[in-house]
């Protein structure tokens, strides 16, 4: 590859067939366009340092998006908001049960989802939730490369998931309720 | 003493859901759902919410000038590591 070996232009090409998708995993990641631009440029920059070292054992494009994903990750647990605190949201134990439905027939969601309320609500989860929730419905990892990039086990990436899932949809059906009494 | 799975309670149901999805069993034929309109709307949303979530933002572009940024990051480090 040109650009392993310091090819300036190659790697403005790499930027350009790369930055769509980099920059939306960031922003889907982080949930605002200043911050994502920031991380996207960190993501290419680290890629700059460490693209000699790729090696061809996976797709380029996996490759790069587990960069930046690891990029996103330490920001966020640099920032050590409360909110985004990884560590909470990959301990069970720590967790109070989001969304639990035992009671009397609940508010559906009825089988269709308002996109922007979706948005809305994945952008409210704690980070912990959001970053299992789009890695694994949104980019389609699965529950091992999860429990791989993220160093849990499979059995705490599903259970992180299950909880993202049923905090979104106390999240939508809060909002239909709103709607519905408006 | 093995529970017959028709006599789960919600929270036993509830409580196991997240593995079984995450296994990608087909929980929609588990027998607690013939009888708990509860638990089979609980489904139905966390497939809805999947589903849309496939759906969900699109491929969005920086902003034009983010790549001079980087260039010029990078022309930064590259001058800063270059021999004196």
């Amino acid at each position: 590859m040109r650009a392993q070996a310091g090819d300036h232009h190659a790697f403005a090409q790499l930027y350009s067939l790369h930055k769509r998708r980099i920059y939306s995993l960031c922003l889907r990641m982080v949930g605002n366009t200043a911050e994502a631009e920031d991380l996207t440029q960190e993501a290419f920059l680290q890629l700059h340092r460490k693209i000699a070292t790729f090696r061809g054992d996976s797709a380029f494009s996996t490759w790069l998006h587990r960069l930046a994903i690891n990029v996103v990750l330490m920001h966020l647990r640099k920032k050590g908001l409360p909110q985004v605190s990884l560590d909470e949201a990959m301990e069970p134990a720590h967790d109070d049960g989001p969304g639990r439905s035992f009671g009397a027939p609940d508010l559906s969601l009825s089988g269709s989802i308002d996109r922007l309320a979706l948005e809305r609500a994945v952008a409210d989860l704690p980070a912990g939730y959001r970053l299992i929730f789009v890695l694994h419905d949104v980019e389609g990892y699965e529950h091992n490369e999860i429990a791989g990039m993220l160093d849990c086990s499979i059995g705490n990436s599903k259970s992180q998931l299950h909880k993202a899932r049923l905090k979104l949809r106390e999240a939508l059906r809060t909002t239909l309720q709103q709607e519905g009494s408006r | 003493m093995t529970v017959d799975p028709e006599d789960l309670t919600c929270q036993e149901f509830q409580e196991q859901l997240a593995d079984r999805i995450g296994s990608g069993e087909d929980v929609s034929r588990h027998p607690h759902l013939r009888n708990c309109a509860t638990c089979r709307a609980l489904l139905a949303d966390l497939e809805t919410i999947a589903e849309a979530a496939r759906q969900l933002l699109p491929i969005e572009q920086p902003k034009e000038d983010l790549w001079d940024r980087i260039e010029l990051a990078i022309k930064k480090e590259d001058g800063s590591t270059q021999p004196d």
